[in-house]
């Protein structure tokens, strides 16, 4: 009675009893021999791995692009980034490849979830033996480590939308729609805000692609990250200074414009950009440059140099120009910059367009540049109001710069009449404008654009706005060579905005002529011809046509924006003899010297339209005329 | 007879794990002991503290071998509240479902564990040959044996694998069919009778003196259990019931495995059944793998290992790398104070049987 009541009391409680000892219960364990064993002969049997198995790596070599992020997830440091030799180099690519060191490798597959190609993957295979130990470190190749025919290798653990340790897509920054931005100049993508720029930072896997591929090698990488770490100051000094440890290579003065304009090369090559969207380089570059207050700007960058007494003279203050100046003034020299227009930016000031790039935001670049000691003299013309053989005598060494300024035309018939007008006197004319400077442009109802460039789009949104602004409706027919919109040499990004804006474009026709109304001499349109071919086999330019296919375009004005032009009416022609020219451009050496020791060239006339390769010939060209003037520059002469 | 000092371990059949007593004995008895922790100390603590959040995901399961999965959840569990995340829940369920069969997996081993100690080898192999067969599975769904590396931060890795669900129950039929013989075989053994009943005994005010938590406490009759006391994932939504003993001797630990192995299955059970579809993890932070922030705080987070409660201390000063993180190795207690205290006075062969049925880890208490 008690044996049982206790037993009630232990089930109520949920307590176990231990089992009675017995004799015959061990003998269960005969039951064993009739079963089969459980352990698996090895080399006779087999045993395959689970699907997911996290065997030995394999790694597409085709695929892969070296960057480097497998190992630097690597918790056991397992994995090392190896040179490999006679590799070929191109740009978002770097000429290394993981190799893994099997006596660290801890098997957790972080390497192939983050893997930013998905080359690099884990196989099924998991018996390997040998007597050397050094076969155990290994740069996986498509044929595993067992050097197997890749078609035998059985993939094991691959990287899925769950276990995606990147982070693919762009955080965009806030916007006007369309519809409100068509009525104003008004810079339409705001700023980030701390919160959406740290995030973004966060995209960012320090691989250094990016870097190889700016012309200025930026240090990309290093600026995002101090943006990731808050400490806004640091990043500046990054863009502003670069690397001090190499003569500030990928310093930006510029930062504020490029951050807002800059043909963005680095974004193309981003390895977040091989499965998801690039990192928003040129908005993070942004967001640094307008949360630094200039008053702080000086205490975050600074340049440890004493004065020289060499003068060097820049004509031109584009981005080149300034550029050349700001590096020059750090280095000690005494810098004049030489500018025709009434204020300083070339290009940036008259060619881009208010609402991509507004006033304050380049004032702020040029402020900086100005208290570094570049003066910079407005109004100025060489060839002008001041001649070349005069800088010649007043200066140690000369930097030109002056960019691209004359328009081309299409020169079909009709094309001489007073509203056929070039996109860049134009951009000039409407910037004036509406900075009040200068008198209304005229702006007719219905526009006809020649271009499938960035100046095209530039002319034909400006237009847009002027239109909406003025008759509040938009008429802009865009129509160039180029037949597809990837073809067009304008950035994706730039056509896909013009459309959202009203602008109609139509690629794939060649302007014939311009079309008058019959006894007026007011336009009507422009004939055009369907274009077949842009550029022949050896990819030059030389576009056919098929007669057959017309089209007409309406408008009442016809725009060029068909490329630009350097004018070099202000070098005298004895130096320009020994200048050495390519087509319209001038070569250099790769310190940006010209065939005369004392001439530096560099920007749109030595190297095509492009801001931030006429900020890194800017700089080329400093060292060049440091180098040139045989003075480091922290050295009192 | 005088006093001699014999060294047990730090290799030894009885041990899981390198883990050293020095004993002073006379005769076969046991004056003094002195454990010698330390064999495997990696330092993992410290380690932690110089890598990324996720990279210490494959340092943390090796913490504890046999029951790997624990760190990682009490890790991600600890990182979740700081972070305040709501992990989606399926992977709460998955996680459950993990932390079970890793119990199943480790009760099994210790089966064959107490076969070392008294001698008694094929309680070993079977049971080592069954556990095999959970490994089987945690290899399906994790791509790993031992080291799953499968719980993370805001979830788990990948969704259960096809066919995973009918597999999971096609083994628990199976080891519950096998249970009864576990029973039949070791448990009414009579080497085992003679060799654990009455051996290394505690007393429930012992144990909580000196901390012990698990089977330990609950073979002296304590229904304590950190699912049911400090319900962590979906452990309030399940039934399960909480077997106890009251003789607290090392039979009645050994005894408690079979029950606690029922319950696993009948919790798993139960979670495959109110598992809905969908995410299996969710993000903790912005960004990619290697810049993984937690906010600025502090979490412990805790759970019930099969040697009692598991925790862990994650301290975050807002940066990529924690700021410190302190582990609470279940079998800390036992391991240190319960063999300095309880050991004088028994014979040299019953310490191992302590070591072994209390489940002494020893890389969790040397961190």
């Amino acid at each position: 009675m008690s044996e049982k009541n206790e037993r009630n009391e232990r089930n109520e409680k949920n307590e176990t009893k231990t089992l009675q000892k017995s004799f015959f219960a061990p003998l269960l364990g005969w039951k064993a021999l009739f079963e089969k064993p459980v352990t698996i002969r090895v080399p006779k049997e087999k045993r395959e791995a689970a699907p997911r198995y996290r065997g030995f790596h394999i790694n597409d070599w085709e695929k892969c692009i070296g960057c480097g992020t497998c190992s630097r997830i690597c918790p056991t440091d397992a994995i090392t980034m190896v040179e490999v030799p006679d590799m070929k180099q191109e740009y978002g690519m770097k000429p290394q490849r993981p190799t893994i060191d099997y006596g660290r490798c801890s098997f957790c597959g972080m390497c192939v979830d983050i893997c930013t190609t998905g080359s690099l993957q884990m196989t099924r295979e998991y018996i390997f033996f040998s007597h050397d130990a050094n076969d155990f470190y290994y740069a996986p190749t498509e044929r595993g480590l067992l050097d197997k025919e890749p078609s035998e290798i059985k993939v094991g653990w691959t990287r899925d939308e769950s276990s995606e340790l990147l982070d693919l897509d762009r955080i965009l920054p806030d916007a006007m729609e369309s519809s409100e931005r068509i009525d104003s100049f008004v810079e339409f993508v705001k700023a980030y805000s701390k919160e959406q720029a740290v995030a973004e930072a966060a995209r960012c896997v320090e691989c250094g692609i990016c870097v190889d591929r700016c012309p200025q090698h930026m240090r990309i990488p290093e600026y995002i990250k101090s943006i990731w770490k808050d400490d806004l100051k640091d990043a500046l000094k990054w863009l502003l200074k670069g690397d001090e440890e190499q003569s500030n290579l990928g310093a930006n003065p510029l930062s504020g414009v490029c951050g807002r304009v800059c043909t963005h090369r680095c974004e193309e090559v981003c390895t977040i950009s091989h499965r998801g969207e690039a990192v928003a380089i040129r908005w993070l570059k942004r967001y640094i440059v307008d949360n630094v207050p200039i008053e702080e700007w000086n205490d975050a960058v600074s340049f440890d140099t004493s004065k020289t007494d060499k003068k060097v003279a820049i004509v031109g203050s584009g981005p080149a120009g300034l550029s050349a100046g700001y590096f020059l003034a750090s280095m000690g020299y005494d810098v004049n910059v030489y500018e025709s227009m009434n204020r300083p930016g070339g290009v940036m000031r008259y060619g881009i367009p208010k609402y991509r790039l507004p006033d304050e935001a380049l004032d702020k670049d040029i402020a900086f540049i100005e208290a570094m000691g570049v003066k910079i003299l407005t109004g100025v013309a060489v060839g002008r109001d001041i001649s070349f053989d005069e800088l010649k005598n007043r200066y140690d060494a000369i930097f030109i710069s002056t960019g691209l300024t004359l328009g081309r035309s299409t020169r079909v018939p009709g094309s001489d009449h007073p509203d056929v007008v070039q996109a860049l006197p134009l951009l000039r004319e409407i910037r004036d404008y509406l900075r009040g400077e200068g008198p209304e442009p005229k702006i007719a109802k219905r526009v006809v654009v020649i271009g499938g460039g960035n100046v095209a789009m530039d002319i034909a949104r400006s237009l847009a706005r002027l239109q909406k602004m003025k008759y509040g409706e938009v008429n802009v027919t865009l129509t160039c060579l180029e037949r597809t919109y990837e073809e067009m040499p304008a950035d994706l990004e730039e056509i896909e905005e013009a459309i959202e804006e009203g602008i109609t474009i139509n690629p794939g026709w060649g302007p014939k002529e311009v079309i008058f109304f019959p006894d007026e001499d007011k336009i009507k349109g422009l004939k055009c011809v369907k274009c077949v071919e842009v550029f022949d086999e050896n990819k030059r330019f030389n576009p056919k046509y098929d007669e057959s296919q017309v089209s007409y375009f309406d408008g009442d004005m016809i725009i060029e924006a068909i490329g630009q032009a350097p004018d070099y009416s202000y070098l005298p022609e004895e130096w320009k003899a020994k200048i050495q020219f390519v087509g319209p451009r001038i070569l250099t050496n790769n310190l940006r010297q010209t065939q005369i020791p004392w001439l530096f060239a560099g920007g749109d006339i030595v190297n095509g339209p492009d801001i931030i390769h006429g900020i890194a010939d800017g700089y080329w060209a400093a060292r060049g005329i440091d180098e040139y003037l045989d003075s480091n520059g922290n050295v009192e002469k | 007879m005088g006093e001699m000092k014999l060294f047990f371990g730090p290799n030894h059949p009885g041990l899981h794990g390198n883990f050293s007593v020095h004993m002073y004995v006379e005769g076969d008895t046991v004056i003094r002991a002195r454990p010698v922790p330390g064999f495997l100390h990696r330092g993992f603590e410290k380690l932690m503290e110089r890598r990324l959040w996720y990279q210490n995901l494959a340092l943390i399961p090796r913490i504890c071998v046999q029951e790997p999965d624990i760190n990682e959840a009490c890790y991600a569990m600890a990182i979740e509240k700081i972070a305040k995340v709501d992990v989606p829940e399926r992977a709460q369920w998955i996680r459950m479902i993990v932390l079970e069969l890793a119990r199943i997996a480790n009760h099994m081993w210790a089966f064959g564990g107490v076969g070392g100690p008294t001698g008694m080898y094929t309680s070993m192999y079977w049971s080592v040959s069954d556990r095999d067969k959970v490994l089987d599975l945690f290899e399906e769904l994790s791509g790993a044996r031992i080291y799953h590396m499968y719980i993370i931060p805001g979830g788990v890795r990948k969704d259960f694998p096809p066919h995973f669900e009918e597999k999971l129950v096609k083994l628990l039929d199976y080891i519950e069919g096998r249970l009864p013989e576990y029973e039949t075989f070791v448990l009414k053994n009579r080497i085992l009778h003679t060799r654990l009943r009455g051996i290394a005994t505690i007393d429930t005010e012992t144990c909580l003196k000196i901390g012990v938590t698990g089977i330990g406490l609950r073979a002296t009759g304590v229904p304590y259990d950190i699912r049911k006391i400090a319900p962590y994932l979906f452990y309030d939504r399940v039934e399960f019931d909480v077997p106890t003993a009251t003789e607290g001797d090392a039979l009645a630990r050994i005894s408690l495995k079979p029950q606690e192995i029922r319950q696993s299955i009948r919790i798993i059970r139960q979670a495959l059944e109110y598992m809905p579809s969908g995410p299996v993890n969710t993000k903790i932070a912005d960004g990619n793998g290697l810049r993984i922030r937690v906010p600025k705080g502090m979490a412990y987070a805790k759970v019930e290992s099969t040697r009692g409660e598991y925790g862990y201390l994650v301290v975050s000063d807002g940066e990529e790398k924690p700021y410190r993180v302190a582990v609470r190795g279940a079998s800390y207690p036992q391991g240190l104070y319960g063999v300095e205290h309880l050991m004088p006075g028994t014979r040299i062969d019953d310490v191992p049987i302590w070591l072994d049925t209390m489940g002494v880890c020893a890389p969790e208490i040397d961190r």
